[in-house]
């Protein structure tokens, strides 16, 4: 079962367990059926920017991979439900770039949605750069997990999390 | 050196609490190996042949005596009995038990120590010149921006997860002894230009800033940097680097380890291309959050400990390294053993009465960079009660003992010579740099040890070796060049033929400029050559040799430089820069008509 770690609390997703009343419909399909929503549903979205086709249909999920370019999504950021960054392995660390400049940048404000090989020992610093939900891949122990988001209690470098660096605030 | 704060120390026990709970998982079963591998190199941990090695983070090559006491402390009670100081200014512990590392991290804590990020594609340990501080020839110390560096590259939230591994080296004195050229960004302490008369002002004005050099490393592809900024004000360090950093997180190839690193990006896109897209980044971090601010400058460089000096007229009457004739008549000074050491190991220094001494870890029949814990502990006595107990390590494997009272140097000499680390060879060809190797690294094609220990026996004549003058040799076991072949005077290069090992030999690498003002080892302002080479990869001089023949082709290629250099004044590289390698490589296998007879008889 994967487990969706949101605003600080854990929601069991999976399946036709549709009948939770705290997830939502696109969060139901789970892990796997996420990337096929993207794919069919979305188009990829990527791919329908990068050939500047189909406008976005209102509360979709745009779906980032890594080599994405953010800027290329500006205009669709104030239309869609969730923006999901995907990590096919997470020792590619593009996403985290990637969701600093919608953050910081682009002004994205709404769900950031980690998504792929996401396991505890990235949650801290993906926060860091802005995600605020995590879909953990289907191994982890989501109960565990959330004691990542206090692995340090403090942290040198300015991030979206704390925009001023800590030298600002010694 | 620089002392935590309660926030400095308690981020090093969070990580430390953080890599014990992922070695409790990883050790249950709950974390993979291959999920555990990249957060146990982030903590320095490596698999290696035989065994795990621990490579400790020596931030910027500075170390107290507490703290290499620890150390010793560790070899002895988690190792064999030993470390090995690479050339990246850290040390390496080759047979801690994965179980214990925690412990060991901890130990490491308790001393304002650890090993975040001393392996991984992150960020690596800050590396800079070892004379820090004491140079005559210094602009910035740069020290104090190496530790701004640590703390801005601690845990950094967006580049844990690089391309590939990224090293950053500062120099802030003319003579570029922090191989800057040669590092994925090297920073450059400079002027602004047209500021020079205006003087140093303690409150960091605009005018010092950095050259930012990018793209320059060294591994299977070797390139030289190339100037991305000629200045860049002081204050707009961090988020320069984020800059180029974010460039090289998002574009960096990720399809090939041997593409990945930025050198390759940079040379790809161009460097103007490069320079562009930095920039353009930049605009968007500039005048930041992260700007620097005097403030913060000055924070970091109070809680760096500083030596109490002592005033010139209470030290002493000790004899003055710098002026030899007044040395008076004791011939110790002026030749034998002390005056060889003094001539090699000992360094100006911009204190009057004081001076730096380089203890040699290059004993010959002594794997290069390796101490026992008894010489650790030792050495840290040395440290104590010579230098105001600290010291340095040296990318060349060797340790400084930085602030020493020249009235002091003879009794030093006998203490280190009685501690073996008063080899009088600092500069010249035996005190070469070498990777562990085959014997103990599970990447290398060859060993390396071995041959430098060939190299140093044939060469253990003083006089001929101080004759033969600076010159660094340098030997790697495999291309990932821990060894820093590419940048030796002399490179040996350890290569794998068809399952045999065999080494490739390569002239006129070079690690960095010596700078306009240099002043000798010697102690004499006159050592200035007119052309010295810029910092510059060796060339291959052809076809690789069996482990038995490199003495006899360093001995060759010696001996064409001997007759071919203009005077004792032109160094080996210097030599190779200005005539090419064709009779270096012509006396070593001899012309296609006539291919030397001696060479086929030492292969025979």
């Amino acid at each position: 079962m994967a487990a969706l770690i949101r605003r600080g609390r854990i929601e069991r997703l999976r399946s036709p367990d549709a009948s939770r009343a705290d997830a939502s419909r696109a969060d139901a399909r789970g892990a796997d059926a996420c990337e096929a929503d993207a794919c069919d549903g979305n188009a990829r979205l990527a791919d329908t920017a990068a050939a500047g086709a189909a406008e976005v249909a209102a509360g979709a999920v745009l779906r980032l991979e890594p080599a994405d370019d953010p800027a290329a999504f500006v205009h669709r950021l104030g239309a869609v439900s969730r923006v999901e960054v995907n990590f096919p392995s997470f020792t590619d660390g593009r996403g985290y770039s990637i969701a600093r400049l919608l953050r910081e940048r682009h002004g994205y404000d709404g769900e950031l949605r980690a998504v792929g090989d996401v396991q505890r020992d990235h949650l801290f610093n993906l926060a860091r750069c802005g995600f605020d939900a995590f879909l953990l891949r289907k191994d982890e122990d989501a109960d565990e997990a959330l004691a990542a988001f206090d692995d340090f209690s403090e942290t040198y470098q300015a991030s979206v999390e704390e925009p001023q660096p800590l030298f600002r605030r010694r | 050196m620089y002392l935590y704060d309660p926030i400095d120390q308690r981020i090093v026990d969070e990580r430390v609490a953080q890599f014990l709970d992922q070695t409790r998982r990883y050790l249950a079963g709950k974390l993979s190996e291959d999920d555990f591998r990249p957060l146990r190199l982030q903590n320095g941990l490596y698999i290696q042949r035989y065994a795990p090695m621990l490579r400790v983070a020596i931030p910027y090559g500075i170390l107290s005596s507490t703290q290499l006491r620890k150390l010793a402390h560790i070899a002895r009670k988690y190792d064999r009995g030993y470390g090995h100081f690479s050339t990246r200014q850290n040390l390496q512990f080759n047979w801690p038990k994965l179980e214990e590392v925690p412990a060991i991290l901890a130990e490491l804590a308790s001393v304002q120590m650890h090993a975040i990020q001393t392996s991984g594609n992150c960020i690596r340990n800050i590396t800079t010149d070892h004379f820090a501080g004491v140079a005559r020839d210094e602009l910035v110390d740069s020290f104090v921006w190496c530790e701004l560096l640590r703390q801005w590259s601690a845990i950094h939230p967006e580049f844990a997860y690089l391309p590939r591994k990224f090293k950053i080296a500062v120099n802030g004195a003319e003579a570029d002894r922090a191989a800057t050229f040669l590092h994925d960004i090297g920073l450059q302490a400079v002027r602004k230009s047209g500021s020079e008369n205006l003087g140093s002002d303690p409150n960091f004005p605009d005018f010092i800033g950095f050259r930012v050099i990018v793209g320059g490393g060294m591994g299977r592809t070797p390139m030289i940097g190339q100037a991305i900024r000629e200045f860049l004000p002081w204050r707009h360090l961090l988020t320069y680097l984020e800059a180029i950093l974010r460039v090289y997180n998002r574009h960096g190839r990720r399809d090939n380890k041997y593409k990945a690193r930025i050198k390759i990006l940079v040379r790809e896109r161009g460097i103007e291309a490069f320079r562009e897209e930095v920039e353009a980044e930049w605009e968007h971090l500039r005048d930041g959050p992260s700007t620097l601010t005097v403030e913060e400058v000055r924070r970091v460089e109070s809680r760096f400990t500083r030596p109490a000096y002592e005033k010139p007229e209470k030290l002493g009457s000790g004899p003055n390294l710098l002026h030899a004739k007044e040395f008076g008549p004791d011939p110790n000074f002026l030749a034998g053993p002390f005056a060889a050491w003094r001539k090699r190991n000992v360094h100006p220094h911009k204190e009057p009465g004081y001076a730096a001494v380089t203890l040699s870890l290059k004993k010959t029949g002594v794997p290069p960079g390796d101490v026992t814990d008894a010489q650790m502990d030792a050495i840290a006595d040395l440290a104590d009660r010579y230098s105001f107990g600290e010291l340095r390590v040296t990318h060349e494997q060797n340790l400084v003992l930085a602030d020493v009272r020249e009235a002091r140097l003879e009794a030093l000499w006998r203490e280190a010579k009685a501690l073996s680390l008063a080899t009088p060879n600092i500069g010249l060809l035996t005190n070469i740099i070498a990777c562990p190797g085959g014997d103990f690294c599970a990447l290398a094609n060859a060993k390396s040890i071995p041959v430098a220990e060939a190299i140093q026996r044939l060469f253990d004549d003083l006089d001929y070796l101080h004759d033969i003058g600076e010159l660094d040799l340098n030997i790697s076991g495999c291309i990932n060049s821990c060894g820093h072949h590419h940048v030796g005077h002399i490179g040996v290069l350890g290569v794998d033929k068809q399952g045999a090992e065999f080494y490739q030999v390569t002239i006129g690498g070079n690690q960095g400029n010596r700078g306009q003002g240099r002043i000798s080892a010697a102690g004499k302002n006159s050592a200035l050559t007119p052309i010295s080479a810029p910092a510059s990869v060796g060339k291959v001089i052809g076809p690789a040799f069996a482990q038995h023949e490199v003495p006899w082709v360093v001995e060759r290629l010696i001996e064409t430089y001997l007759q071919l250099r203009e005077s004792e004044e032109e160094r080996f590289v210097d030599c190779v820069h200005r005539m090419g390698i064709e009779p270096f490589k012509e006396n070593v296998y001899g012309s296609a008509d006539s291919p030397r007879q001696d060479r086929e008889a030492a292969l025979a």
